[in-house]
């Protein structure tokens, strides 16, 4: 990397600060120029790395602390077409209080779902006790004709707005993975910049934007590592892996290049992006080796729920087992939790 | 063209040029920088005959810039392509065929042996060039291979050339046995320095000539007449000396093989020992060459390198 | 064993201010960096059931030493004596040598190929079976982190006589004649830097052709070859096939001076590997040395990156980078290399030194008080040469042989640091500006071991691989091992090689 550090960088300005990072004003050949001249990614060295960073053993006190911020950096998830009011207001419950039985479980992070289901969502959180400042579940919204993103930029940036008016505290838009594989890189940033325009509230607030790469569809780490610099320069809060639609998702070795992207995007602008992986996130012990990642790749101040988020829907039982476990000594049962 | 017997009768005597035996040092034939040379007299000469000639008597000079020719000669044989080296070496039979009366005669005087046998000798050598010309190609193929690893790796093993190498000729099989320890040695892309035979240098010496008119790059094979005894000590002790060929040492005294083993240790050089064999006893360089010839002067290389997208 | 303190570094988590607000800032945040430090996770030492005293294992039998001389082995991470073992003497590898001279003509030499790799076959498997405890003993007497005898070297121990087993029924198809036969008693000297995988590579190969061994290991770290003599005589192996004569420099030297030995196959120092080679001279007992490196690591502007820096850890501080094919020598290209100090620096910090039985330990203790006294000279040499150290800052245990991980940078060609192996966990870094100088510079020494190359154009790679005076060139990657892959070195690393196909050579006549 050549250009200089831009430590007064302003996120709420992406053009401006894209155009200090790429060095020129951002237009497809800029952006291509800047995309082809980031370091390779070596497939095998990268996945040896993460399987490495796997083998870390996480014991007692850390894996205590490391099982609640798990817990409060779940984005818990449901994205089904079936899906209804009943459906999330039972999430909303677990998302406020996990384990009923231990007021010292943290609650989740945000409770994710479809834009028309936004209202529905903050109201079932508010009937739950999740929107006091002591106990604050967000909204997140997925947007932008979400899992696909496959119609015109007017329907998806009307789909974001719509989810901000309805009170989303967040939005996961997908990119184009059409226009990325095909080498339309600016087309890509007009998109992100675009949507991330319609998260704009009219108090002058933003909903944060967190931008799904689709990483299963994009082919290898190269293009992963491009895009999640894409995805930063056009103002992205957050870059996330995946839908949870497409296999492969969250991937340690694919999360583990996207905290390079994240640790590198700091380093150069002093702006720290967020980082989710979602999709194949089960258990407890896969979700700490991603807290491993984090801490020995972007460091620890990217453990918390503002920079590191799991999305996922079976995730947050698991965690609760191995909770309960550290606290009883005894393994646990799935039948003492609830099923939503 | 009248026959020299029919030139001895009906003209005026003429005197024949003598051929000076000079060194092979770099393309070039120089005489022993210390200004030695030694008379060389034929197998079974009666004492009293006059020699054959009076070879270059090489000095450690002499050995110095053997090993500075072969070195800088080295990596561009080396780099040549092998088909290209086969080539080469096809060239040196073609070449030899054509002086094979030359060569018959100088190696009967030098081995003691008739004409007709000599000539056998020299058409065997022809052939083991050309044996060697066909290995330049296969080596890599022979001795090297896929490995597969347990992982996403692509791994290959190949041999390569050692380097700069000293060889000490036999000292009886002046033409073929010659050529049998010098062929596989440059076969591989390796540079050599060689000590002939001390009491029968001239076929060798001839043999340069040849190598020199075949499109083998100078200093590839820098042929030194003279001592084993005296130049084994420097070239085993050389630094820039990457392995030794002790064939020609069987049977010293002063210092013995095992004693230029030891100084060639000093810089861990690859070290071809003499054959086991009984007292006055030569190998049978008639024989199907083995491979170690080639592979005691290669080394394995091994190249890891991901699979991945 | 206090737990590892480096990485976490308390860095000044600046960029917060200007992510967009959050409604409900996380309780968990300020105390991420105390907390999550993990927490120690020891391995259970009680998997290794180490006796007081240990003997020579000759003949199938279990002796004392000829003159009852022993030596006490510690644990370099605590400086704890672990076990005393048998002195093996001039006697004791004579009776060796005749133990193993009889196998070799009894049941041994007699024994079809195919049963001979069904015992190879049988061993790997053992040695699988006792993994872990193995793992935790090489641990205990070397100093190298669990980590690496759990994930690596046992495992390549038992994968290495497992690819051997196939060999011994096979060797007509090795391409080493048509009628390959045992070279004899090979007496085997093996180094302290990977005691029981240094085994595996010398015995295996030399079992699977035919030959009986008698093997001596390092002064420093017997226990393991000890554990295997148990794992032979649990296999039912044939009396004198392995025979095991710990004991210290004298002892190898009587091994290497033995007449009735056919060959000797050395891993250790260059220095030994000359005198060894020397003491064979005249002699018709073979010899293959496997010596010293100073390895280029070399770094070209287009590599992958992360890769890279994660490559050029491995390859130094890999095993305290005790490891003859260490990547010592780091070869950047000038256009890029403040970045990969910088970056390389931020990943040093991450490395965790300490307890060994920790499962999350990078780096262990150095093996021995006269390796740190080695490797602390040299380091003070780089340093009054004028090149530039820095050292990951972190505590180092009280007990125990300790060196932090070091680098120099403005290393120049001719710096001492930047020619002799210091076998620690130190890296030169130097520059070039061209392919052609890279090249010229990884040449330029007299060990020819390994040697790495970081790029992302593959024709460039191959190009420096053909030139490389190397006998493994690592690119894209370091230290990998394999059974199937040989192993060794040019120039005065040594001659012969281990491991694959060609590894065979050197146990056939």
């Amino acid at each position: 990397m050549t250009a200089p550090r831009i430590p007064d960088a302003m996120p709420d300005d992406p053009q401006r600060l894209a155009h200090r990072v790429v060095g020129s004003a951002i237009d497809e050949t800029s952006l291509r120029r800047f995309l082809f001249g980031l370091a390779g990614v070596d497939e095998v060295g990268a996945d040896a790395r993460a399987a490495r960073l796997a083998t870390r053993s996480i014991k007692t006190d850390a894996k205590a602390w490391a099982l609640d911020t798990v817990v409060s950096m779940i984005d818990l998830t449901t994205l089904e077409g079936a899906d209804t009011a009943g459906k999330v207001r039972g999430l909303a419950a677990k998302a406020v209080r996990p384990d009923p039985a231990d007021p010292t479980c943290p609650p989740v992070a945000a409770l994710c779902v479809y834009g028309d289901l936004v209202v529905t969502a903050i109201e079932a959180l508010d009937r739950a006790g999740g929107r006091t400042p002591a106990r604050y579940v967000k909204v997140a919204a997925v947007a932008t004709a979400f899992p696909s993103g496959r119609a015109s930029q007017r329907i998806r940036v009307a789909d974001t707005a719509e989810a901000v008016a309805a009170g989303a505290d967040e939005i996961d838009m997908v990119i184009d993975r059409g226009a990325f594989l095909a080498g339309r890189f600016g087309q890509v940033y007009d998109d992100i910049c675009a949507v991330g325009e319609a998260c704009r509230r009219p108090d002058g607030s933003r909903a944060k934007l967190k931008v799904i790469l689709e990483t299963g569809e994009l082919g290898g780490y190269d293009a992963v590592r491009r895009a999640s610099w894409l995805a930063m320069l056009a103002g992205g809060d957050t870059i996330k892996t995946s839908t949870g639609k497409i296999s492969p998702a969250a991937t340690l070795p694919v999360t583990l290049v996207m905290l390079e992207a994240v640790r590198d995007f700091e380093a150069f602008t002093g702006r720290a992006v967020g980082v989710k992986p979602a999709g194949g996130i089960r258990t407890a012990k896969d979700a700490i080796r991603h807290l491993v990642a984090v801490n020995e790749t972007t460091g620890p101040q990217w453990l918390t729920p503002d920079r590191y988020r799991f999305g996922a829907s079976s995730l947050l039982t698991d965690v609760l087992l191995q909770r309960r476990k550290a606290a009883t000594g005894a393994y646990s049962s799935t039948r003492y939790f609830s099923v939503e | 063209m009248p026959t020299d017997t029919a030139a001895a009768s009906e003209a005026p005597t003429r005197l024949d040029v003598r051929k000076t035996y000079k060194l092979a040092i770099g393309g070039k034939f120089p005489r022993s920088e210390s200004g030695r040379s030694y008379p060389v007299f034929a197998t079974g000469a009666e004492a009293g005959a006059l020699p054959l000639a009076h070879a270059a008597h090489a000095s450690r000079k002499d050995v110095r810039d053997a090993v500075v020719a072969a070195r800088s000669a080295q990596s561009g044989w080396a780099g040549a392509t092998a088909y290209n080296r086969g080539q080469v070496l096809y060239r040196v039979a073609e070449m030899l065929e054509g002086r094979a009366e030359q060569l018959s005669a100088e190696v009967a005087d030098a081995e003691g042996i008739d004409r007709r046998d000599a000539g056998a000798v020299v058409r065997a050598t022809v052939d083991r060039w050309v044996w060697y010309a066909g290995w330049t190609d296969k080596i890599a193929q022979v001795a090297g291979n896929a490995n597969p690893v347990a992982g996403p790796y692509f791994n290959l093993s190949v041999p390569e050339p050692t380097g700069v190498i000293a060889v000490l000729a036999p000292q009886r099989s002046s033409l073929l046995g010659f050529t049998s320890v010098v062929a596989p040695v440059i076969a591989a892309g390796n540079a050599c320095v060689v000590v002939t035979s001390w009491r029968r240098p001239l076929p060798a010496a001839t043999l340069a000539e040849v190598l020199a008119t075949s499109d083998v790059p100078g200093g590839v094979v820098n042929t030194l007449t003279g001592s084993a005894a005296e130049l084994g000590p420097w070239l085993a002790a050389h630094a820039d000396v990457d392995g030794i060929d002790l064939t020609g040492a069987a049977e010293l005294d002063s210092p013995t093989w095992g004693e230029l083993e030891a100084a060639a240790a000093e810089t861990l050089k690859r070290v071809r020992r003499p054959a086991e064999l009984p007292a006055g006893a030569e190998e049978d360089w008639q024989a199907i060459p083995h491979l170690d010839r080639i592979l005691t002067f290669c080394e394995i290389k091994t190249v890891w390198h991901p699979k991945g997208r | 064993m206090s737990a590892p303190s480096v990485g976490r570094d308390g860095t000044d988590p600046a960029g917060m201010s200007l992510e967009p607000s959050s409604p409900a800032p996380s309780p968990l945040a300020p105390s991420a960096a105390d907390v999550f430090g993990y927490s120690p996770a020891p391995e259970s030492a009680s998997l290794a059931r180490i006796a007081a005293s240990y003997d020579l294992y000759i003949g199938g039998q279990f002796r004392a030493a000829a003159d009852g001389r022993t030596l006490t082995t510690i644990n370099p991470a605590t400086e704890q004596t672990l076990a005393v073992v048998a002195h093996g003497g001039a006697a004791d590898v004579d009776a060796a040598v005749a133990a193993a001279r009889r196998a070799l003509s009894g049941p041994w030499g007699s024994m079809s190929a195919t049963e001979r790799g069904k015992f190879l076959f049988r061993i790997s498997r053992l040695i699988a079976e006792r993994a872990r405890e193995l793992a935790v003993v090489e641990t205990l007497d070397n100093g190298k982190p669990i980590r690496e005898t759990r994930d690596i070297d046992i495992p390549l121990v038992a994968a290495h006589f497992f690819y051997h087993a196939g060999w011994a029924d096979k060797l007509p198809w090795a391409g080493l004649g048509p009628d390959p036969r045992p070279v004899g008693v090979v007496g085997q000297i093996i180094p302290w830097n990977f005691p029981m995988l240094m085994l595996a590579w010398k015995v295996a190969p030399a079992l699977a052709c035919g030959n009986t061994v008698v093997l001596k290991p390092a002064e420093t770290t017997p226990l393991t070859a000890l554990l295997f003599a148990e794992i032979c005589a649990d296999a039912g192996l044939p009396d004198g096939v392995v025979n095991i004569v710990t004991g210290d420099g004298e002892t190898g030297g009587a091994l290497v001076d033995h007449p009735g030995m056919d060959k000797i196959a050395f891993t250790g120092s260059t220095a030994v590997g000359r005198s060894i080679a020397r003491a064979v001279a005249g002699t018709r007992r073979r010899v293959t040395l496997e010596l010293g490196g100073k390895a280029a690591n070399i770094v070209f502007d287009d590599a992958p990156m992360d890769e890279t820096i994660e490559g050029i850890v491995d390859g130094i501080f890999f095993n305290q980078g005790h490891v003859c094919c260490a990547g010592s020598r780091l070869l950047v290209q000038e256009s890029v290399a403040d970045e990969v100090v910088e970056r390389l620096q931020r990943r040093m910090s991450t490395l965790r030194v300490g307890d060994p039985m920790d499962k999350n330990t990078d780096v262990g203790a150095i093996n021995s008080a006269e390796q740190l006294a080695r490797i602390e000279a040299l380091v003070t040499v780089g340093e009054g040469e004028g090149a530039h150290r820095w050292s990951v800052p972190c505590q180092l245990p009280d007990q125990g042989f300790w060196f932090a991980p070091t680098i120099f940078t403005d290393v120049q060609p001719a710096h001492r640091v930047a020619r002799e192996e210091i076998f620690g966990p130190v890296l030169s870094v130097l520059t070039f500006r061209t392919p052609d100088e890279a090249v010229a510079q990884a040449n330029s020494t007299p060990y020819g071991l390994s040697a790495g190359i970081w790029t992302d154009k593959g024709s460039k790679i191959l190009w420096l691989a053909d030139r490389l005076k190397a006998g493994v060139v690592w690119a894209n990657t370091f230290n990998r091992f394999d059974p199937t892959s040989p192993f060794g070195g040019y120039k005065e690393s040594g001659y012969g090689r281990e491991g694959g196909r060609q590894g065979l050579a050197a146990y056939v006549a």
